[in-house]
């Protein structure tokens, strides 16, 4: 049998679009995105922390005439175990029949790169290996011998500094003459296990390779998983070459023996992972003191310093509230002034739609349903929303290029394990800060399904962007009203902060009753890096988070705004005997409503609220004014005046932000939890918690307002 | 030289790694990692709250919670 009719790792797939495929492989953090990004001008989102690619990413590129196809895999430390990236990464890599295989390690810490590489030579000859962050490299004064690798490893071996998109030029060469078959064959780099082993894999290679006509090198593979016995890649093995491995009879006896033969000599087969695993790391540490040089053994030692700092006793979770509120304080104050402007210009617009109507003599109804109502509430969610999310996802997205996110995570994590929950659950809620949206979708990174649930059900529970003013809005008028000046500010926010700290105690508190009851479980391992501190690419940074979040939620968010601004409208217009059909809603929900110590409208506003939190306050003006659509005032006097005449006291201000933090998420938010965990049942629950936390905090306050005040 | 756990090592003290035991899970992810017989792990951090601890091993910087320090023995 020739070798072509040989079932081989690279099986022809049918060709669409692109002449060549060329998959992107790495640890986490290595620049694999930022590579991907600057070939393909793509914008895939990129961080400076563990598992920003959670599935494959395709994009397409031209060089030379030829189209490239590139395939970003989940950054993975390893492929041989079984959590999700690793298996999408390794079964992508088996089976995706790339043509190219492009591992990217990070300049800074080759030696445990390696680990990868040496691991991916034994399931594919065609591989390049990218060393990305030279730059860092030079600055830690670490020198890699490019050469001196690509002499051992026998592969081509680039060196690029990924932000600088020059640098990949001498990638892209490679990357052709690796797809048309040009490089020179050497016979790449073998790992050489301890002689026993490798006489058992001979052994079982020899009968796989009688049984099913397999190339050697993958039979090889194939041979060493079955010794292992991962029963998970066995059978993706068997599904994806169409061949049986467990329950053969012959290939079972030859395991046996073979492993029979290994115990006698000593070797165990609980012993014969670890032994092939620690015959790769020591493989990938030889070449690595080989091809690398530090000149300076401190390089660290900044970084360190800076560690020591942010992490301590004292100064860690001080520093981490105050860079937060720093954030906030800049979203909050920053987006005002582009809100105001977004509203005067969309306000013009109105006016001219208005008059537009007019003159076709459009029904006043018609224009009024689609003006008032779709046209203003569209608009008025893209006025509230677009300018903070412009401010504060950029902001956020410096801290995490920084390489700050996983200190907080690191600071943080001792209260998540009490409730038995991951400490990244803490960047998942300082996204949710932003927009819960997003912190749902930034879930991904939690590893452990049943913690990855837990925080997507608990996200809601800290307030988003949508909610900080309305809360700073209601603390200023009822909380801090009777103090003037700089003393009102102060207090205002003393208010909203506790506020947000109570969401965070709720968060641990519902995380802690999740993992005793319906999502039962013990914490399991935490292992998070913490990667070397690198500066943010400003520009990079404003324009990938404009485009990758603030764009995308903007965009689900007016899905939701369009159609609501329609009911919204037709419910304040439509009714019966002068009683619009808003007004009868709030008459019903105003029994349960006085138990919470709020009216019937303000529940109405939050339920008609749901495709934006930013519209609640808005449609309670809207009600109390009797109006038919949404009020806009800039005076929180004139608002509290209104909120007062309206039967406000300061229980009705404290249960209304308790609400405000403790009520069913956004239209956008719940999409997404319905996208992330695939179940109608699971977004109901998610709908549920931070409701009935909101309805008994509410009413416990009342009540104990009614029992020692009144 | 006696065996002890990583968990016992003092901020700074450098110890070498004998055996890693425990469920197959974290051992795999700590081999992952290149904790194999051999490698020197340093503590260098400890959380405010103190647990996890983040050691520096093979140009790394990695926290890990006491449970799964428990398991890197050291000598």
């Amino acid at each position: 049998m020739s070798k072509k009719e040989k079932l081989s790792i690279r099986q022809k797939e049918t060709k669409r679009k692109s002449n060549y495929t060329i998959a992107l492989a790495g640890n986490p953090n290595v620049g694999k995105s930022t590579i991907f990004n600057n070939l393909t001008g793509m914008n895939q989102h990129t961080g400076n922390w563990t598992g920003k690619t959670v599935a494959n990413a395709t994009g397409y590129f031209g060089y030379r005439g030829e189209t490239y196809k590139l395939v970003d895999i989940p950054g993975t430390y390893s492929i041989m175990s079984h959590s999700e990236e690793e298996e999408i990464a390794r079964n992508y890599i088996c089976f995706g029949n790339p043509d190219a295989t492009v591992v990217v390690v990070d300049a800074t810490s080759l030696e445990r790169n390696l680990n990868l590489v040496l691991q991916i030579t034994e399931i594919t000859d065609n591989l390049i290996v990218c060393v990305n962050l030279l730059d860092e490299a030079r600055k830690k004064k670490i020198e890699v011998h490019l050469e001196e690798l690509s002499n051992i490893l026998k592969v081509p071996v680039v060196g690029v500094t990924a932000r600088k998109k020059k640098t990949l030029n001498n990638l892209l060469k490679v990357m052709r003459t690796v797809c048309e078959g040009k490089e020179e064959k050497h016979k790449i780099y073998q790992i050489q296990y301890q002689e026993k082993i490798e006489k058992a894999i001979e052994q079982v290679q020899e009968i796989i390779m009688e049984q099913y006509s397999i190339e050697e090198k993958l039979a090889r593979w194939i041979s060493i998983k079955v010794l292992d016995g991962e029963e998970r890649i066995l059978k993706e093995i068997e599904k994806q070459l169409n061949i049986q491995l467990i329950n053969h009879s012959e290939i079972d006896k030859a395991r046996k023996e073979t492993l029979e033969t290994l115990e006698e000599e000593g070797i165990y087969q609980e012993e014969f992972k670890e032994r092939i695993v620690s015959t790769i790391v020591k493989d990938a540490e030889k070449i690595g003191k080989k091809v690398c040089q530090f000149r300076n053994k401190n390089y660290a030692n900044r970084d360190r310093k800076i560690d020591k700092i942010l992490t301590s006793k004292k100064y860690g979770i001080p520093i981490m509230i105050v860079f937060l509120l720093l954030i906030f304080w800049i979203t909050i104050v920053g987006a005002n002034y582009p809100s105001q402007f977004l509203f005067s210009v969309f306000g013009n617009i109105q006016e001219k739609l208005i008059e537009f109507a007019t003159y076709i003599h459009c029904p006043e109804w018609l224009s009024n349903m689609l003006i008032l109502g779709v046209y203003q509430t569209l608009t008025w969610v893209i006025s509230v929303m677009l300018p903070p999310m412009a401010i504060f996802f950029p902001l956020f997205t410096i801290l995490e290029d920084l390489g700050y996110l996983p200190r907080i995570a690191f600071n943080m994590d001792g209260f998540f394990k009490k409730a038995c929950c991951s400490g990244k659950q803490m960047i998942t809620m300082c996204m949710g800060f932003g927009c819960n949206s997003c912190g749902v979708t930034g879930c991904r990174i939690i590893d452990s399904p049943r913690e990855r649930l837990i925080a997507i059900l608990t996200n809601n529970l800290v307030p988003c962007n949508g909610r900080f003013p309305f809360l700073i809005t209601i603390a200023t008028i009822f909380i801090a009203g009777t103090i003037r000046g700089i003393g009102a500010s102060i207090v205002s926010t003393i208010a909203v902060m506790v506020v947000i700290i109570l969401g965070i105690i709720m968060t641990l508190v519902i995380s802690k009753i999740l993992s005793k009851t319906i999502l039962k479980g013990m914490p399991s391992s935490f292992v998070l890096e913490l990667p070397p501190y690198r500066k943010p690419q400003f520009l990079k940074v404003l324009v990938r988070s404009i485009f990758d979040r603030t764009i995308f939620i903007l965009g689900r968010a007016i899905a939701v705004a369009a159609p609501a601004g329609l009911v919204i409208w037709l419910f304040a217009n439509i009714g019966i005997q002068g009683q619009s059909l808003l007004t009868m809603i709030a008459n019903f929900l105003d029994p349960l409503a006085n138990l919470m110590g709020l009216d019937g409208y303000i529940l109405t506003a939050f339920i008609f609220g749901i495709p934006a939190n930013e519209i609640v306050l808005p449609i309670i003006l809207m009600c109390y004014m009797q109006g038919t659509s949404l009020v806009n005032m800039e005076d929180t006097f004139a608002i509290g005046e209104i909120l007062r005449q309206n039967g406000w006291t300061i229980l009705t201000a404290i249960n209304v932000m308790l609400f405000t933090v403790f009520h069913f998420p956004c239209a956008t938010t719940l999409l997404t939890i319905k996208k992330e965990t695939g179940s109608w049942k699971w977004t109901a629950i998610g709908f549920l918690i931070p409701t009935v936390c909101g309805v008994v905090l509410c009413m416990l306050t009342t009540l104990v307002y009614h029992v020692f005040v009144i | 030289m006696k065996e002890k756990t990583v968990n016992e090592l003092q901020l700074g003290e450098i110890g070498v790694v004998n055996n890693i035991i425990g469920e197959e899970t974290i051992k795999r992810r700590l081999l992952d990692l290149g904790l194999i017989e051999g490698t020197s792990i340093k503590p260098v951090l400890i959380s405010p709250s103190g647990d996890p601890r983040a050691f520096e091993f093979r140009g790394s910087l990695i926290a890990i919670r006491k449970e799964d320090a428990e398991n890197i023995k050291v000598k």
